[in-house]
């Protein structure tokens, strides 16, 4: 679709000072602030009036825990660096460093799944054996299924939605800073989800 | 934002700074849930220092200190009922230990 039917995708809007999917992209993630806003607030009420367990009797594994920290505060770099690589012109760095965050998005959600799932299912702790364990699962499968998005909308970009490029590099490189966005705000909830119920 | 290839190099080395600050944040994340101290005190230290690494996130990483003004209303909206979902069950909880008090009373 042109620019012509749709103003302001490449420049910036008069008002926001930004291209219009840019903002587009920040309302999203201020409906998003309400999505987890909302389970952190159940979270509290939880662990306030709810049967909830005493500090470490179901302690989580602290260690893979901050390792997949440590993942996810890396990808939200690499997804920088490679808007900051396309935004260069450097396509084939701005390529490595997407690949890049898919692979540590992917570790993540491995470590995540075979090293805490599996391990607590097979331990018998199902999201409803406990409230403790209906809310972790409810707030940390959410942020999977966000990372999981992630994933897709990036190997997008990677495969079929490369060609872009070619065609409108400042278009490609707009939508590369919008899944940043998005990625960043992922890492932003982990940030918050990690102390909450790994350390608190 | 960075709009020119001289102002992207620039925050390249800032983005990299942050990486650093926000490995070492998660290490003194971890290490203050050792700490011997009151649950209360132990919740306000983890997420004072979360929040100042989603800040460095959200600014840097996100460009939001280039941003204009507009944005920043849209957002303090959503913060605003964000606090309010938070401070909901917190006054809730507050009311119901008020009550259990009286009733022991």
């Amino acid at each position: 679709m042109s620019s012509e039917l749709l103003p302001h995708t490449l420049e910036p809007h008069p008002v926001t000072g930004m291209y219009n999917g840019k903002f587009g992209l920040w309302l999203f993630l201020a409906s998003e602030v309400m999505l987890f806003g909302a389970l952190f607030s159940a979270y509290i009420l939880l662990r306030t009036h709810g049967d909830f367990p005493a500090h470490g009797e179901h302690s989580l594994s602290v260690p893979i825990g901050a390792i997949n920290t440590f993942i996810l505060i890396t990808s939200s770099v690499t997804m920088v660096m490679a808007w900051a690589s396309f935004k260069l012109n450097d396509p084939g760095k701005g390529k490595f460093y997407l690949m890049a965050t898919v692979l540590l998005s992917c570790a993540f959600l491995f470590i995540k799944i075979k090293f805490e799932y599996l391990h607590k299912i097979h331990d018998g702790h199902t999201p409803d054996s406990h409230t403790f364990y209906a809310i972790y699962y409810c707030m940390t499968g959410l942020h999977g299924l966000h990372i999981l998005g992630g994933v897709v909308v990036m190997l997008y970009f990677l495969l079929p939605g490369f060609g872009l490029w070619h065609k409108n590099p400042q278009q490609f490189t707009n939508r590369i800073e919008c899944t940043g966005l998005y990625w960043h705000f992922v890492d932003l909830v982990w940030i918050f989800l990690f102390p909450v119920f790994y350390l608190l | 934002m960075a709009s020119s290839a001289d102002d992207v190099r620039k925050s390249i080395r800032s983005y990299l700074m942050v990486f650093g600050a926000l490995g070492v944040l998660t290490i003194v994340t971890v290490a203050a849930s050792w700490l011997k101290v009151s649950v209360a005190l132990g919740i306000f230290i983890a997420l004072v220092i979360a929040s100042v690494k989603g800040s460095l996130v959200a600014s840097v990483f996100m460009h939001l200190l280039h941003e204009k003004a507009t944005l920043f209303w849209v957002l303090i909206i959503s913060a605003f009922f964000f606090l309010l979902l938070i401070l909901i069950p917190v006054m809730q909880s507050y009311e119901t230990a008020h009550l259990i008090d009286q009733v022991t009373q």
